[in-house]
Formats: C-alpha cells, structure tokens, sequence
C-alpha cells in the first residue's frame, strides 16, 4: 500500500461501496472477511457486508442486489429464483378481517403460509398461530392452547382464533427497532430488511401478538418445497440471526391476487381487501358486523378485524 | 505539548511493562482468567457457526440469561457514583482517595454489558449497523438506540478521567481541577441516564405488562445502589490487604451507611410494586404470580424469586444495625446477600416474567443452555481481566510508587 500514500486521501465520507477508493474497497473487503471469519458465515460476501438498509438504496443499487441475491439463490438451491420489488399499489391500504364464528381450527392457512412465504422447515417456522379457546372464558389468552391436536376439528366446547401478525397503523415493533431495519409501507404492511436486521429481538419483545419469528438457527428450505417467485421484502428466503413476520403475502397481495391464507382457508373466515375502497368486501365486513380488535386497549390500531359472522 | 505527548507514549509503554511485572499470584489469577475467556470464546464459536439455535431462547422467551446478565452489568456500571458523589460533591477525603477505583469498576462493567449485548444479537457482523455515524440508528424513537448512545458516552467520559488523573498521577502533577471537576460531575447525571435508559428499554413496551410499571426505572437505581457498593466493600478490603493502598475504616463504613438507605428504599419499592399487582389482582399479575407462586405447574423461578427477597431482607438488616455493620464478618455476609439479591431481581427475575407467559399465553420455560452459560462466564472473565489489569496499573500510580521519575526495575530510558 506504500505506493498509495503520495495520493490524495479518498474522500471519507462515502458511504457506497461503489464510489469508495480501491484503498477503502480493499479496507472493507479486508473487514468483511473478518466479519465473515467471526461470524462464520463462509459466504458473507463484501458487497454483503456493506450493504445499506434496503430505504437508502439507489435503483441501481437495489438492481444489483437483486442480481446478487438471485445468483445466491440460484447457486444454493440449484433453481432459478426470482426476486421482485414490486412496489406499494396507489389508493391501497390492506385490510384483513377473520370471522371468529366460522374458523374450525384446521391448520390449512399455517400450512399454506408456510409453503407459500418460504419459511424454515427445519427448525420449523410458522407466521400464524392458531390457539383454542374455550367458549366458556372468550377470548382470553391465559385459557389458549396453540398445540391442540385431537383426531377432529372443531372440538367441542372450544373455538379457534388464528393469531398473525395485526400489520398496526401504530407498530411498536417499528418504533423500537434500533436500527429501522423494519417500517412500514404505503399500503399498511410492516416489512423487514433481512439484509439489515441485526437480530437483537426488542420488536419481539415489543409486539402484543407474537407475530414475530426469529431464526435461531439456520434455516433448512429443501429445494423441492420452495416458492421461487419471491419479492425482496417478503418471501424471499431469509438467513439465521434475523426476523421475519407475515406481510399479507405482500408478493401476491401487490399484484392484486389474496393472500395464501385467504386462499387456503375451506370455511371462508378469512376476508382480506382494500380498507380504502368504500365497496370492498372488508369495508362490509368492518361496517355491519360485530368487530373487535385483539388487545385493543393497546392503542396499536391493528389493521386486522376478528369478527362474528353469525 | 511534544513534551506531554512524549510522557503520555512513556506512560503506555510503562503501563504495559506494568502488566507483566507481578508475583505468582498475580500470573495465576491472570491465567485463570484467560483459561475462562478461552472457554467462553469457544462456546461463542459454536453459537456463531449454527446460530443462536445454541441457547434456550425460543421465540417464546427471546430474550435470557445474556440481557439479563447486561442489565444487571448496567447498574454495576452505575452505582460509580454511590463514591464519586461523597468524594467530589461533599468533598469527602477518606472516599476521595478511593473514588478511581469506582470508576475503574464502571468501566469494567461497561466492557461486560457491551459483550453481552454483542453475544446477544443475531448478526453480530452487522454490529456497525447500529454504531453511531456509522449505521442508522433510529434515534430517538429506540430505545435501544438511547441506550447505545447513553453507555458509549458513560464509557468514554470513565475512560478520559482515569486515564488523565493516572497520567497525572505519573507525570508527579497534580491534576487540573478545571478540568476533571466538570467531568466527574457530569458522570452523575449520566450514570443515572444509563441505568434510566435501560430501564425504559422495557418500561416502554405495552406488549409486557410485567415491565409497564412507573418505577421500574426507580427500582433499578435503587438497586443499582445496593450491589454496585456491596462488590466495591469487598474490593476495598481485599486492597488494602494486598496493597500499600490505605482506605480507611471510616471510607468503608460510610460508604455501607448509605447502602443501608438505598437498600431500605429498594426493599420499599419491591413492596409498593408487589402491593400494586397483588392488591388490583388483574389479569396482569399473571407474571409477578408466575415469579413468586408459579403458574400452571411451572414454579423454576419461585425458588430464586424468595431466594432474592429473603437475601435483600437479611442484608438491609444487617447493614441497619451499626454493630453488624462495623463487624466485618457481617459486613461481608451483608454483601453477598445483597449482591445476590440484585442479581437474580435485576437479572432472571426482570427478563424471564416479563416474557412469560408469552403475549398469546404459553408458558415456555426457559433455563440457560450450557453455552449460555459458558459464554457468559467468559464474558465475566474478560470483565474481571480488564479491572485487573487496570489495577495492576492504577494503584501502584495512585500510590506514587510507580512515575516517570521513580520507575522501579529500570533505569530511565535516555
């Protein structure tokens, strides 16, 4: 590096792996292998290691991430995966409502989340989370049971309320994220940046409904069960030491298709549409049936409407 | 300026000739220590290479032993000031002499609770993400981002005093009062901000009623100021065993005096908080019954949750009484009592209750994993080398034993 020191100094303060120097290129490759020796990550590349949090990056930026990622994906699962960026739809705020009175405790959305958003087979991660209640004491948490697993559903004396995640007008996982790593969209869904979260857990810590799942080890997806059509802020597979949480299925719901839990669901409890749209079937729903909204009094304005159908 | 700066590479080099100058027992401590630090490096390896998947956190109870173990550090870190304020602020000679080594300590526990904070997350590659200047942090909303800031701060502003008043010590100069007079009054204020703003890390979540209490915050200094003291009582002493140093009896039972008050106070606090949820009988209090009386068949913090209250009673009796307080037999029982008190209150017993049962209800119990606990003991070893060390350094320049111009075991460099 001798031969360098009669050069100008690079400039500092530039923050893209792009324009840096070589010499600062050459620093930062330096601490990446570091990082990557540290952390045991064999694959942590450099351009990896510096990147910037997903709301900082340029187009052409995210462009080469995305040929990045996909590359990874390629490379990992032997298959061509894409990666989309699909933005927010104009005039759309997602609303979702989930007819108490209807849901039979099957299981069919847990599963048809998990095949369609990528999540870890093993250790096994699910965003939705089905409790049974007894009728006798309502909704109440400290009476559920989430690993219920008689031969049949529904039980008698019992209902089910499938818990996920609200996507609050008012998230406190968003406001305690260190590092905003997590935020949310234009259209109402609270995303993560897999790529930025450092893994401390506090929006874990900080959501009333447990709708936040954390990779504690590294996440096993055999290739014949992944969904290749991905979206970056939403199914895309994710790595050990970050959250992750349901999106409405942000790479289906932004192309104007329902979630996959709304798809999946054989009773037709679950409604899903645009809160903004006066004719929409969730409109309906919240106008003339009896709503309420799981642990209201915490001021998090869910987005997400339990109701009574009958 | 060439010349202080010249003293100050003779005062490192010195300094670092220091470490290695020492008896056996001094080489012993030393090695076991780094036998630790080894032990607990090799355990992080392995939670490295797979993931976290190598603790007993689940998403159920995701935070444990590791922040609990930080948080506890924090008050260490904080209760500093149970010397700084009676030397500096009522101008106390006897403590005055002795207040460095409560910032020695601080400064110890700081290096702890940042290696817990770094074990504790995910992707410790990414650590530069929440470095301030560097990173983004999501200042002020976070919490955690606060507390970032808080921390480095209070590290910084211990770091800059000691090493100026030992370079002082050194140079044979008396320090400038100008300068660290403001500094040292500023670390009050700030030791309370450290421990405030750990506090409200967990104060601020709606999600965790357990946390969601107003003196939560008051409840951490008090009993940041009952176990800080307790481990600089048991310090002292063993000082002025093995060192020149001379700390008088009068430093020592002043300083239990106090700790007799803020132990009153922690008890009182626990109380008025115990009132509060047993009294109201909400559904909320399902997590304070969780801890003292267990719920639904799981009672693994009931023993520890008495455990803590039956010690902290013991030792703010023991500390009342004048005479068991100027005995030092009951003096030292008074210290590990309390010390064990705070350490299970502010440690097991504020993160596990707070996480359990779970937002939807389910009890998961959670013990800490074998690498857990290797990890953490590696992370108090480091803590432990790094006041070491500093006293290895500190007090024989403190004592005026070891400056630029009476540096034993070498002649002046020319």
């Amino acid at each position: 590096m001798s031969d360098h020191t009669r050069e100008p100094e690079p400039t500092p303060a530039c923050e893209e792996p792009q324009c840096g120097s070589r010499r600062t290129f050459i620093q930062a490759a330096g601490m990446a292998a570091v990082a990557a020796a540290l952390t045991g990550c064999k694959n942590l590349s450099t351009e990896e290691f510096l990147q910037h949090n997903f709301r900082e990056l340029s187009k052409d930026e995210l462009k080469e991430i995305i040929a990045r990622l996909e590359k990874e994906y390629a490379a990992k699962f032997g298959k061509k995966v894409t990666v989309s960026n699909t933005p927010p739809l104009p005039g759309v705020v997602f609303g979702y409502a989930l007819d108490l009175s209807r849901c039979i405790g099957c299981r069919r959305c847990v599963y048809a989340c998990v095949k369609e958003n990528n999540q870890s087979r093993d250790p096994q991660i699910q965003w939705i989370r089905v409790l049974q209640m007894d009728k006798e004491e309502g909704v109440n948490v400290l009476h559920a049971d989430p690993y219920y697993n008689p031969p049949e559903v529904p039980q008698e004396g019992h209902f089910y309320m499938p818990v996920q995640c609200h996507q609050c007008k008012n998230p406190p996982c968003v406001k305690v994220c260190p590092v905003k790593a997590t935020w949310q969209e234009p259209d109402g869904i609270t995303v993560v940046d897999y790529n930025w979260c450092i893994g401390c857990r506090y929006c874990m810590a900080a959501c009333p409904y447990g709708a936040r799942r954390f990779n504690w080890g590294e996440p096993h997806l055999p290739v014949e069960d992944l969904n290749p059509v991905t979206e970056y802020l939403g199914n895309r597979p994710r790595s050990k030491g970050v959250v992750e949480k349901c999106t409405f299925c942000i790479q289906r719901t932004r192309k104007g298709l329902y979630p996959a839990c709304v798809e999946a669901c054989p009773t037709g409890t679950r409604k899903f549409g645009n809160l903004l749209d006066p004719g929409s079937e969730i409109r309906y729903v919240i106008e003339n049936k009896r709503v309420f909204l799981f642990k209201e009094d915490l001021n998090t304005q869910p987005k997400f409407f339990y109701f009574y159908g009958v | 300026m060439r010349e202080t700066l010249r003293n100050f590479g003779r005062f490192v080099a010195d300094s670092l000739r220091l470490l290695f100058m020492g008896n056996r027992a001094y080489y012993g401590w030393v090695a076991f220590l780094l036998a630790l630090i080894v032990l607990g490096a090799l355990a992080y390896m392995g939670q490295l290479r797979e993931g976290l998947i190598h603790t007993h956190m689940r998403d159920q109870v995701s935070w444990g032993f590791y922040i609990g173990n930080f948080t506890f550090l924090v008050g260490i870190a904080a209760a500093a000031i149970m010397l700084v304020i009676p030397a500096y602020v009522y101008e106390w000679e006897p403590i005055k002499e002795i207040a460095i080594l409560g910032e020695l300590l601080a400064i110890s526990a700081l290096v702890m609770c940042l290696g817990f904070v770094l074990v504790d997350i995910g992707r410790p590659d990414r650590f530069w993400h929440i470095t301030p200047l560097v990173g983004l942090l999501n200042f002020p909303s976070s919490l955690l981002a606060w507390d970032v800031i808080a921390l480095n701060s209070y590290l910084l502003l211990n770091y800059v005093v000691v090493t100026y008043l030992l370079f002082c010590a050194y140079t044979d100069r008396h320090y400038a009062k100008g300068f660290v007079y403001p500094l040292v009054f500023l670390s009050i204020p700030m030791a309370v901000s450290i421990h405030t703003v750990t506090a409200y890390l967990y104060n601020g979540l709606g999600a965790r009623p357990y946390w969601n209490s107003a003196i939560l915050a008051p409840r951490f200094l008090a009993s940041a100021f009952c176990s800080g003291p307790a481990i600089l009582l048991i310090l002292l002493q063993i000082l002025r065993k093995t060192t020149r140093l001379e700390i008088k009896d009068e430093a020592i039972f002043k300083i239990a005096e106090l700790m007799a008050y803020t132990m009153g106070f922690n008890l009182f606090l626990t109380a008025a908080e115990a009132f509060k949820e047993f009294y109201t009988n909400s559904q909320e209090t399902v997590f304070i019954r969780y801890l003292y009386f267990g719920f639904r068949g799981h009672y693994t913090l009931v023993p520890f949750a008495w455990a803590s209250i039956v010690c902290g009673l013991a030792a703010f009796l023991l500390f009342l009484v004048p005479k068991t307080r100027k005995n030092w037999v009951t003096l030292n029982i008074g210290c590990v009592l309390i010390y064990s008190s705070v350490y299970i209150e502010k440690g097991m017993g504020l993160i596990i209750p707070g996480l359990t049962p779970d937002t939807l209800g389910e009890v998961y119990t959670y013990r800490p994993s074998l690498t857990e606990v290797t990890v953490a003991a590696g992370i108090f070893a480091l803590g432990f080398l790094v006041f070491t060390l500093m006293l290895k350094v500190g007090v024989p320049m403190m004592l005026g034993d070891f400056t630029m111009s009476k540096r034993p075991g070498k002649t002046l460099a020319a």
